[in-house]
């Protein structure tokens, strides 16, 4: 076999480690074997890489330099890469995962611009854009178009997901310049405008793939793009944008795999993309969204329900003790937390309310929504920190069945996802959405500050119901509160 | 259901001599069955591992890092060179931090030993 041969196997080793290691990540047990596994896949992967006759060719021409550089680049980024993840709280995930896929796909737009670079620079026999103009005038395109177009897709879909995933960090952070959603009105003509350059500047490269300019105004557009698209985003679908950055991250990749005609660039790439897709899919029926109404921004229709009308007079709120009170008296207690808990960092409160309750001999079990917290399966993490077993962690089909049996459910900082309208009204804008049936339970206590509407921007009834019990403070002191004034009784 | 599906994907991958319209094709076909293999297989996770899912998927579309080092190690040309080392840091970032995060992830899923 020749030398290229076994290098095509190695990263068809690599591909099938990576598919594996997406497989065990199926049981949290096997899940730590399958990282290693595809761990053990990427370095093959990158072994492989350095045996690549251009590399080779190098090597045996002019010594070793070319193999330096990429060891001295490999270690800088293994050691930041490493540092960055073990010193990042696990509040803080979501923002380190956009900003690790960012780095992603600004790589990804790096080798296809130093790939297109390299191709003009040393393709001296004919003129690339005299052949891709004769190939054009044929009809048919030429092998440099195919190429360019692959490039060109490179360059923007990295773009978009650095730039994006930067604004993305920037939001989760809560970065004050970046806080408040981005509602300009003319936003969408900016966007369009946007759009329009970056499909002439796509065709430009395709047909004139020797003017490397273009390709760097194509990323800068994307570039743009990519801060436009994400600016608008609320806080509360960040999930979604995660996820969608993730796709992105690899696609940018399997676009870099053709780039460069490498099969492990483009199967570990799309194994990605196809990831990052079904979470969005998962995240928006979550929250009954369409995709196009997450990416622009607003839910669209304004809501005719007055909230007056559903809480006046009924809303009844109660201090720490009465509720310590019905506590005690409470043999099945399922907490509900939501993207408010997240954001109090109220997870190791919480865990010691479970421990004060559970010395009583009350079952405390946790309820937890598809889109609770700032990324797809984030609450389940901050909850793992706070050393709580993950068997309690019960997701929403598994656990509404048994609200009716439940003596107590302790809602911290969600709303939305615990809207009974979604299930009785059909008119309202959540009509139809999953969600926890906590309302069923014999009494409800609802930590929040105030009677603020939730993401979706309508009153919830359950604020409202006669088993319902409001304990309007901060969402940690609220429950460090509850555990003392337990504890006391 | 994936069985044929993992044959059908890595036939598709294995090269013989061939144009470039050949390969592009192939390529393609390889792009769409490995999508397809995703799907079926990231499906079956459940909702409580999908924040190791998405930074073990994070992790893994670092390998762009495989281009950049046959860019970087290539020393064609002096701009492709330095865009190849700027390349592969950032996807060096991306791999290791990827892989480190889910494994910190996924430890405080186990069930803690006394």
């Amino acid at each position: 076999m020749s030398s290229q041969a076994w290098i095509n196997l190695a990263y068809l080793a690599a591909s099938m480690l990576f598919i594996v290691a997406f497989k065990l990540m199926t049981g949290p047990r096997t899940a730590v074997k399958g990282n290693y596994l595809g761990a053990a896949g990427m370095a093959i992967a990158l072994g492989a890489a350095c045996f690549e006759q251009p590399v080779v060719d190098r090597f045996l021409d002019m010594g070793p330099g070319g193999l330096v550089t990429v060891g001295v680049a490999a270690v800088i980024g293994a050691v930041i890469g490493t540092l960055m993840a073990l010193k990042y709280p696990m509040t803080g995930m979501p923002q380190m995962v956009a900003l690790l896929n960012g780095f992603g796909g600004a790589a990804s737009t790096l080798v296809a611009g130093a790939e297109l670079w390299n191709m003009t620079a040393t393709a001296g026999l004919t003129d690339p854009d005299r052949a891709a103009a004769v190939a054009h005038a044929a009809g048919e395109l030429a092998p440099w178009t195919k190429f360019a177009i692959a490039t060109a897709l490179t360059g923007l879909i990295g773009a978009v997901t650095f730039w994006g995933s930067l604004v993305a960090f920037a939001k989760l952070e809560e970065l004050p310049r970046f806080k408040k959603a981005w509602t300009d009105p003319n936003r969408h003509l900016i966007n369009l405008g946007l759009a329009i350059a970056t499909l002439l500047l796509i065709a430009g490269v395709c047909m004139y793939p020797k003017s490397i300019i273009l390709y760097w105004l194509l990323v800068v557009t994307g570039s743009l793009l990519g801060c436009t698209l994400t600016m608008p985003i609320g806080g509360a679908d960040m999930p979604v944008v995660i996820c969608l950055l993730n796709s992105y991250s690899g696609l940018a990749a399997a676009a870099a795999g053709f780039v460069i005609d490498n099969p492990v660039l483009v199967i570990a790439g799309s194994l990605v993309g196809a990831s990052g897709l079904i979470l969005t899919a998962i995240m928006c029926q979550a929250m009954n969204r369409s995709l196009v109404g997450v990416l622009f921004g607003g839910l669209g229709t304004t809501v005719a329900v007055n909230a007056d009308d559903v809480y006046a007079g009924k809303v009844k709120s109660a201090s720490a003790e009465e509720i310590a009170m019905v506590l005690e008296g409470a043999d099945r207690v399922v907490i509900v937390p939501g993207y408010g808990l997240a954001v109090a960092q109220a997870q190791h409160a919480v865990r010691e309310l479970a421990n004060a309750l559970e010395k009583r001999g009350t079952t405390v079990e946790y309820a937890i929504h598809p889109v609770a917290g700032r990324m797809p399966g984030h609450m389940n993490v901050l909850l793992a920190e706070a050393d709580i077993p993950y068997e309690k962690l019960r997701e929403m089909d598994d656990i509404n069945p048994t609200f009716p049996e439940t003596d107590v459910a302790i809602v911290i900082g969600a709303n939305d996802v615990v809207n009974p309208s979604a299930r009785t009204d059909p008119t309202s804008p959540i009509a139809g959405m999953p969600i926890l049936d906590v309302d069923k339970a014999k009494t409800v206590v609802v930590v929040k500050r105030s009677l603020s509407p939730g993401f979706a921007g309508i009153p919830n009834p359950l604020f409202a119901a006669d088993n319902t019990l409001m304990y309007f403070a901060d969402g940690k002191k609220a429950i460090l509160d509850l555990t003392t004034a337990l504890q006391k009784n | 259901m994936t069985t044929p599906l993992l044959v059908a994907l890595f036939a598709a991958a294995a090269t013989a001599p061939e144009d470039a319209a050949t390969t592009f094709i192939r390529l393609l076909t390889v792009f769409l069955l490995a999508m397809w293999v995703g799907f079926e297989v990231i499906t079956k996770v459940p909702q409580r591992l999908h924040t190791p899912l998405t930074s073990g998927s994070n992790a893994i579309s670092g390998i762009t890092a495989v281009g950049a080092i046959v860019v970087a190690g290539a020393m064609a040309t002096r701009f492709g060179t330095a865009l190849g080392f700027l390349a592969l840091i950032l996807a060096m970032i991306n791999v290791a931090g990827g892989f480190v995060v889910t494994h910190r992830m996924l430890e405080m899923f186990q069930p803690k030993k006394k």
